[in-house]
C-alpha cells in the first residue's frame, strides 16, 4: 500500500552456492528474486528467511531423509534476467522454487518453470492474472493479489452487510482510486447496485455537496478508497447529516489517527487490512532468529518463510517431490506458518493469510474474523 | 416542496458555504494586489496558521472551562490577532525591502515565505493531522429547515456576511479605508498628500490576514481536522476567485468567491465531484475570455 523508500543495498549478494559436491544427497530448492539493484531490499529478506528455515530443518534431520540445499539466484526484478535465473534453477535440478519477487519477473520466468513442470511459490508477486488466468497450474503465492482486498470488501458488503445499493467514493489517487474501482467492479458482479462512483480532491474546503448527493442517493453502503484524513472528514459530515449507511475502506484508513480524529463518528466503520502477524508465536520466533543474524523479515520475508513451510509440509505429506503430488498437498493441507494457518485455493492463491475485516468498536479496530467463502 | 427543488436548495447552500470561505480568503489576495500590485503567495499559509492558533487557543480555553460560544469567539479573535501579526511580519520581512525591486523579486520571496511557514509548522506542530475542537456540535437543530442547512453552515454564512459588511463599511466610510483606496489609486500622490503609505500597507496585510484567520477557524471547526497543508488548495481556489472577480476589486473578490463556490457545488451535486475543479477552472477561463479583467475588475490602460 504505502510506498516505502528504497534503500540501496549495501551488500550486493553473490549467491551461488556450490552445487555438485553433494549432488546425490541433497534436495535442492531454488530461491529467485532481486538480490541486487534497487529492489534488492525486497529480495534479500525472503532469501535470508528461507535459508534460516532450511538450516533449521536440516538440523532436525532434513526432508525425506535428505539435507535441503537452497540455491539462490538473482533476477534484479528484471524480466530478461528472470528467464536466465529460471533456466539456471531448472538446470540445477531443483524440486521447487520460492519466488520470484516482482510480478513482471515472475511472469517472465513462469513459462520456463511450466516447461520443466516445477512448482513455484511466490512470496510477493501480487499481479492478479498470475494465478487468475490459470495458465500456470503449478504457481502458488503466499501473498493476496491486488484485487483480493476489493474481493474481500465486496463479499463483506454483499454477504454480511446484505447491501443492495452502494456508493463508491475515492480520492483520485493511485491507491484509492485503484481499490475503489475494483470494489465497484466486484460489487456489480455480485449484483449490488453501484449508484455512483465519485472522486474527491484531498484537502478541499468542504465536501457538503457530495455528502448531500450521497444522502439523496440513499445507499446501504459507502465504500471509500483512500487514506484516513478524507475518510474521517467524509464520514463525520455524513453522520452529522444523518446518513446511516455503513462505511467501508481499505488498509489506507487503518491508522490510529483515524480513531483519534474521527471520534464517535467513525464508530462502526469497517476496514479491510492485512492480518496483524505480530501476535503469532512462530512469527515472533522467526523474527528473533533473524535478528540474531542481523537480518530482518523485511516486507516479504515472512511470506517467503511461510512459502517454504508450506512446501516442506506438502513434500512431507506426499512423501515425494513429484510436482503434481506437491500441488495436491498444498491445496489440501492446512499448515501453520509465519502467516498463521494457511492453505491454497484451486487457483494457487493463499487462503487464510489474506485480508481481514476490522470494525471500529469503542475507539478500537476489532478483527471481525471474516472469512471468504 | 418537491424533492428536486429541495435538493437544489441544499446544493445552493453547499455552494454558498464554500463560496463565502473562498470570498473571505480572496479578499486578502485582492487587497494586497490592489495596493501593492503584488500576489501574496504566503496568504494560504497565513490561513493555515490561523487554524493552528485557533486550535491552540480553543484547547486552552476549553481547559479553562469557558462556555462553547465564548471559546469559539475568543479562539477566533486570538487567531485573528495572531494571523494579523504574521501578516504584518511577513510584509516587513519579505516584501517591504523589495518594494522598489523588479516585480518578480517579491513574487519569489512570497513563494519562499510560503515554504518557510509550512516547514516551520511541520517542525513546531508535526506533519500529522490534528483534531480541531468540534464547537458547532452543540448548536441547536434547525428543525424543518435543518434538512437544507446545517447549523454550522448557517454560522459560517452569517459570520462571513457580517464580516464582509464590516469590511465594506471600513473601506468606504472610514479614514483608513479612504487612505487604502487613495494608495491603491496612486501611491506617490497619496504620500504627497500626507497619507502614511507604510502604515496603510501594514494595515492592509493585518486586515487580510485577520480575514483569513476567520475563514480558517470557521472551516476547521466544520471539518474537524487540520494539518500544515490545508492552506494550499484553499489558497489556490481563493486566488482563482480573486482573479475571477477582478483582482484588486473588493466586491469582485466577494462575488468571485461565491461564483466559484456555487459552480463547484453544482458541478459536484449534479455532474460528478470528480470534475468540480474542472468546472471551476472552466468558468474562470470563460469569464476571462469575455471579461479579461474579471467580473468587477477595472480595465487598466497600460501606461507607456
Amino acid at each position: 500500500m504505502f510506498v516505502r523508500p528504497l534503500v540501496l543495498p549495501l551488500v550486493l549478494g553473490f549467491c551461488w552456492f556450490s552445487t555438485g559436491l553433494f549432488a546425490a544427497d541433497t534436495l535442492k530448492i531454488g530461491v529467485a528474486g532481486a538480490l541486487s539493484g534497487d529492489l534488492a531490499p525486497y529480495g534479500i529478506p525472503p532469501k535470508n528467511a528461507v535459508i534460516l528455515a532450511a538450516e533449521q530443518l536440516n538440523q532436525q534431520g532434513g526432508l525425506l531423509g535428505q539435507q535441503v540445499e537452497i540455491i539462490a539466484v538473482d533476477d534484479a526484478c528484471k524480466p530478461e534476467m528472470a528467464t536466465n535465473a529460471a533456466n539456471k534453477l531448472v538446470a540445477s535440478e531443483v524440486v521447487a522454487v520460492i519466488g520470484h519477487i516482482c510480478s513482471g519477473a515472475t511472469k517472465a520466468a513462469l513459462p520456463i518453470y511450466a516447461a520443466a513442470h516445477l512448482p513455484v511459490i511466490s512470496p510477493s508477486a501480487t499481479s492478479p492474472e498470475l494465478t487468475l488466468d490459470g495458465a500456470y497450474p503449478l504457481f502458488f503465492r503466499t501473498i493476496p493479489h491486488d484485487a483480493a482486498q476489493a474481493v474481500v470488501q465486496a463479499d463483506f458488503i454483499k454477504d454480511v452487510l446484505k447491501a443492495k445499493t452502494a456508493v463508491v467514493v475515492h480520492d483520485k489517487g493511485d491507491y484509492g482510486k485503484g481499490l475503489a474501482l475494483l470494489v465497484a467492479e466486484e460489487l456489480k458482479k455480485r449484483h449490488v447496485k453501484v449508484l455512483m462512483v465519485e472522486g474527491v480532491t484531498p484537502g478541499a474546503v468542504d465536501y457538503s455537496a457530495l455528502i448531500r448527493k450521497i444522502r439523496r442517493a440513499k445507499p446501504d453502503v459507502v465504500a471509500y478508497g483512500g487514506y484516513h484524513p478524507e475518510a474521517t472528514k467524509i464520514v463525520t459530515q455524513a453522520r452529522k447529516r444523518r446518513i446511516h449507511a455503513s462505511f467501508i475502506s481499505g488498509d489506507g484508513i487503518k491508522d490510529p489517527s483515524f480513531l483519534k480524529i474521527g471520534r464517535q463518528y467513525v464508530e462502526g466503520y469497517y476496514a479491510t487490512s492485512p492480518r496483524d502477524l505480530g501476535k503469532i508465536r512462530l512469527t515472533q520466533q522467526v523474527t528473533e532468529d533473524l535478528a540474531k543474524r542481523n537480518q530482518r523479515p523485511g516486507n516479504f520475508g515472512l511470506q517467503a518463510h511461510a512459502a517454504f513451510s508450506a512446501l516442506v509440509n506438502a513434500i512431507k505429506a506426499a512423501q515425494s517431490t513429484d510436482p503434481d503430488k506437491i500441488k495436491q498437498q498444498l491445496q489440501s493441507q492446512q499448515v501453520e506458518t509465519t502467516l498463521g494457518s494457511i492453505t491454497f485455493d484451486p487457483m494457487g492463491d493463499v487462503v487464510g493469510a489474506g485480508f481481514s475485516v476490522y470494525q471500529v468498536q469503542n475507539h478500537e479496530f476489532v478483527d471481525l474474523h471474516f472469512q471468504l467463502k | 416542496m418537491p424533492e428536486w427543488a429541495s435538493y437544489l436548495v441544499e446544493i445552493f447552500f453547499s455552494g454558498l458555504t464554500r463560496g463565502s470561505i473562498y470570498a473571505l480568503i480572496a479578499l486578502g489576495y485582492t487587497m494586497v494586489y490592489g495596493i501593492l500590485g503584488l500576489i501574496n503567495f504566503a496568504h494560504g499559509e497565513v490561513y493555515m496558521i490561523g487554524a493552528f492558533v485557533g486550535l491552540i487557543f480553543a484547547s486552552l480555553f476549553s481547559i479553562m472551562g469557558l462556555p462553547i460560544w465564548a471559546i469559539f469567539v475568543l479562539a477566533m479573535l486570538a487567531a485573528m490577532v495572531w494571523s494579523g501579526a504574521y501578516g504584518y511580519t511577513i510584509e516587513q520581512v519579505a516584501y517591504k525591502p523589495l518594494r522598489k525591486a523588479p516585480r518578480l523579486a517579491p513574487l519569489i520571496s512570497a513563494i519562499g515565505m510560503s515554504i518557510f511557514l509550512r516547514e516551520y509548522v511541520i517542525l513546531a506542530q508535526s506533519a500529522d493531522f490534528r483534531a480541531f475542537p468540534a464547537m458547532f456540535e452543540s448548536l441547536p437543530d434547525l428543525g424543518d429547515f435543518g434538512d437544507f442547512l446545517q447549523p454550522s453552515e448557517l454560522v459560517i454564512i452569517t459570520t462571513v456576511f457580517v464580516v464582509l459588511a464590516g469590511l465594506f463599511y471600513l473601506i468606504k466610510f472610514t479614514k483608513t479605508g479612504r487612505a487604502m483606496r487613495a494608495i491603491a489609486q496612486d501611491r506617490e500622490m497619496a504620500m504627497l498628500l500626507g497619507v502614511d503609505a507604510d502604515k496603510v500597507i501594514s494595515m492592509t496585510f493585518i486586515l487580510g490576514s485577520a480575514l483569513a484567520a476567520i475563514g480558517a477557524v470557521l472551516i476547521s471547526t466544520q471539518m474537524g481536522q487540520i494539518n500544515y497543508n490545508i492552506g494550499f488548495i484553499v489558497g489556490i481556489k481563493a486566488f482563482t476567485a480573486a482573479v475571477l472577480g477582478g483582482i484588486g476589486s473588493i466586491g469582485g473578490a466577494a462575488l468571485g468567491g461565491l461564483v466559484l463556490g456555487l459552480t463547484e457545488a453544482f458541478a459536484a451535486g449534479y455532474l460528478s465531484s470528480d470534475y468540480e475543479d474542472v468546472f471551476a477552472f472552466m468558468v474562470l477561463v470563460l469569464i476571462l475570455i469575455f471579461k479579461p479583467s474579471g467580473l468587477l475588475g477595472k480595465h487598466h490602460v497600460e501606461k507607456v
